[in-house]
Formats: C-alpha cells, structure tokens, sequence
C-alpha cells in the first residue's frame, strides 16, 4: 500500500477513547485501547467488546441470479440459501487454493457481501467480472460494527429489540435510534457476536450508545486477533491463502454435500480429490508446552526431528493463559495428542497437536 | 546511584563491576503486556550489541541488545514465572540482568536520564 492510510467513519472516535493507531491493510485502525489487549480479550470473553470493522468491504449483489453466478466462484450452496441467512464461504482459484474468505448474505432482493479489508482492490474486480448480469457494487458510505461477547445479545439488544430474537446467521435490516441498519448475528470468536452496518453519518452515535451500555467497551485488532486464534478461525493471509487447499484448512463443513459432490466451482479437480483421498498437509491446532510463543513461520518437527509443517498462527491467548498456535503437518501427523517440536529461535521447544478450538464457544442456533 | 541508559531502552546502574539491566518504563509500555522473557544463562559473556534475550509481549516479540561488554552474573529468574512484572516495575525489581562488566569505559557510551529523555520526546 503506497496510499496515505485511510480512516474510518469512527476514526475521531478512536483517538478520542484512546485508541493506539496502527496501519493495518492500507488502514489505521486501534490496536487496543488503555484498557489493553489482554482486557479487552477477556472483556469480549465475558462481557461485550465493540470492534470497528469498517475497513471490511461491504458489497451489494444485485440483479440476475445472483446465487447461481456465487456458486461459478465459491464452492458453497447459494440457491438453497434462503432469505434472511447468512454463510460462510470462500473465493477458490484454478487450482483449489483459497482467494479469501467472506461471508454471503440473502438480503432478499439482494445478497449482501462482506470480505476481508486486505482484499477488496482483489476481489470486487473478481465478483464484476465473473457473477454475469449481476450489478456488484461496494458500498463506501456505511460503518461496520461488531459487537462481541455474552453480553452482546443485551448490548444491542437494548437499542434493537429484533436483534434478541436473531438466530445463529440470521440477517436482517431494522432500525437503531430511528436510522435503518443491517444487522448479522455470527458465531464468529466469542459466544455471540453481532456485525451491524450503519450509514457513516450516523455511526458515532450509535456506537457511542452502544458504548454507554454498562458490559460494553471498545476492543482493538489486538483482542480481535487472540480470541479468533483461541477460537480456531482462520486468517486470511496467514492460515489460508492463495495455496491453500479448504480441505487442508478443515473447511470442509463450508463446501456443503451438493457442491462437493458437483463440483462446479474454480479448483474442483484438486479439491474434490483432496476429499476423496485425503490432502498432503492439514491445518491443526499446536499448544506450545512451555511459555514461548510460536509465532508464524516457525518450523514444527515431528518427535524424530523431521520437519513436517510451520506455524501459520501464533501468539498468547490470553483466556487459554498460555502461547497457542496454529499451522500445517503433513499427512501422516496431525493427530490430537501428537508430540512435536517447535523451533524457536533455533531451540526446540515442545509442544502437542490439540484439538481446535482452543476455547470453545456456544452457538445460538 | 547513577542510572545510565542505552538507544535500545535498557537502564544501567552500577556497584563496583558489576552492572544491573533492564528495560525503561518507556520501552515497557511500548512493548505492552509482557507474556514471556527468554534469557541467557550465568557464564554467558557477549560483546555490546550482541542480542542477548527476547521479550514476547501479547502484540510481538522484541530482542534485548547488550549495553555494554560484559558477562552474565545472573539472570532474573524470576520473571520467567512472572513476565508481568516486566510491565510493573520494569526500572526496580523486574531487573533482567547483573552483568560482570568487562569495560567500565564503556559507560561513558550511554546517556544520562534528560539525554533519555531527549530521545523517547
């Protein structure tokens, strides 16, 4: 990124609460707040923590058949998605590797597309140029606010009783403080989670309320990255990328049976394969023994000192206590319980293949 | 007692020839909460400059550099059960190192508190 960073509709709103600004994908966003990384993380563990995700691209789909042009690029069921729910899915390239992550919305009388902020310039272009008679337009004037944590429910439900009755990616527009808002209800990262779009000239104000609720504080990209390590999730970039396979990545469950079985999407020939006989590497959960944290790149030797993947993810989780990491074995290895070490800083650390998540989450479904 | 301090945010005081090291309150906040301290052992020698332990806090992982020649007295054992305190009191009892200084010429290299000052603004 060559371009002065860009801001946030709830930039002012950062400094003022005294956010400690980073340049994160072209955009300066908090890293945390005073209250710290490790507060904020057990905040939204036990309360409620409001992230600005607004340098995410929000996009509209409208137009044409929308659900089978999405299926020509992901390989998710879209025409059996119905209205007012929302999925996780993936762009996948010509040979099964993944492009990035997002989640697609059936808006009714149009799909609503959240992707990561680091590939937007990538993949707007890729939605015009692949969904045939389908209008994509990113929208630039709307805030994306999540709020997250068991408290979250109370938090925007105060402000939006409709929000209390949403269910596990359930989507629907309805009005905050008199303005109309879109809101989504995920599994993402801590029990419940909320992301609620809002016209920009209206966010500071409605995430102000949502601030003024009693469990509610601001949480930075810093908590927003332990809590989805300790959960397990991907991120694009590190644990999925260009290479990577969604098999590899355990994500599967995001390719339902139709698609599976069909094909039908970018990458199918290796992935269908991948299925079928297993992939060469998988992404597993790593638990470092001692103290060290693993951070990406670190190399992963099975017990005989053969090399056999790297760390992808790495860090401290704050409600785990201790480093946890994430990264690809080979086949072969991988199994929970497994013995491996950790290269660090040129020393072996050791460590033990874990199931994930780290930490478990409820769902409301 | 004279407090010197190095351009990487560590402190320095001295008793005889033996130097104690940490890290500044400055660099501590900048680091942020501390998780994990790895150290060198007793015996250690190393040159100034040399990297001589890595501080992990929850954001990244940072190197200590030596201030000053020197060899490893003691390490602070301490802090490897409690990193934290890394966070608490960086310039008093979470000290990292006593270091047998192998030239207390070198103390003339380092700063004073204002030409500390001066440098963190």
């Amino acid at each position: 990124m060559t371009d002065a960073p860009k801001r946030t509709p709830l930039y002012d709103l950062h400094v003022e609460l005294g956010g400690k600004m980073v340049d994160f994908a072209g955009w300066e966003m908090p890293v945390q707040y005073p209250m710290g990384i490790m507060g904020e993380h057990k905040q939204c563990r036990e309360k409620a923590g409001l992230f600005d995700v607004s340098h995410m691209g929000q996009v509209i789909l409208k137009g044409g058949d929308v659900a089978t042009q999405l299926e020509k690029i992901a390989p998710s069921a879209f025409t059996t998605l119905k209205e007012g729910k929302a999925r996780y899915t993936f762009f996948t390239n010509e040979n099964g590797g993944i492009m990035d992550d997002l989640i697609v919305s059936n808006a009714g009388d149009h799909f609503f597309v959240v992707v990561n902020a680091s590939m937007r310039h990538q993949d707007i272009p890729h939605m015009a140029k692949n969904l045939e008679g389908v209008e994509v337009t990113e929208i630039f004037d709307r805030a994306l606010v999540a709020v997250q944590g068991p408290s979250a429910e109370n938090v925007v439900g105060d402000l939006c009783p409709a929000a209390r009755d949403m269910k596990f990616m359930e989507t629907i527009v309805a009005e905050i403080m008199g303005v109309e808002c879109r809101l989504s209800r995920f599994f993402f990262k801590q029990k419940t989670a909320y992301e609620i779009s809002i016209p920009e000239d209206k966010a500071v104000e409605i995430t102000r309320a949502f601030l003024a609720h009693e469990d509610c504080e601001p949480a930075g990209l810093g908590a927003r990255d332990s809590l989805r390590l300790e959960a397990g999730l991907c991120l694009y970039g590190n644990d999925i990328d260009n290479d990577t396979s969604p098999v590899e990545a355990s994500l599967t469950w995001a390719m339902q049976k139709r698609r599976r079985e069909e094909g039908g999407f970018p990458g199918a020939a290796r992935i269908q394969k991948e299925l079928a006989e297993g992939a060469a590497r998988k992404l597993v959960g790593i638990k470092p023994e001692g103290r060290a944290p693993a951070r990406q790149g670190v190399e992963v030797q099975c017990s005989e000192g053969n090399t056999i993947g790297a760390i992808t993810s790495g860090g401290f989780g704050p409600t785990v206590g201790g480093p946890v990491a994430m990264g690809y074995v080979s086949a072969g290895h991988g199994e929970p319980g497994e013995k491996v070490n950790l290269i660090i800083r040129g020393k072996a650390q050791p460590a033990e293949i874990v199931a994930l998540p780290f930490v478990t989450q409820n769902y409301k479904r | 007692m004279t407090t010197y301090y190095s351009e990487e945010h560590e402190w320095v005081t001295v008793e005889g020839d033996i130097a104690t090291v940490g890290i500044t309150q400055h660099a501590a906040d900048q680091l942020g909460e501390i998780v994990f301290v790895e150290q060198k052992e007793a015996g250690d020698d190393f040159e100034k400059g040399d990297e001589i332990g890595v501080i992990e806090s929850v954001k990244a992982a940072s190197e200590i550099y030596a201030p000053l020649d020197g060899e490893v007295v003691e390490a602070n054992e301490s802090l490897a059960d409690t990193p934290g305190a890394l966070n608490e009191s960086p310039e008093g009892d979470a000290w990292i190192y006593k270091i047998k200084l192998a030239d207390k010429g070198q103390l003339e290299e380092l700063m004073d508190l204002d030409g500390y000052k001066a440098l963190i603004g």
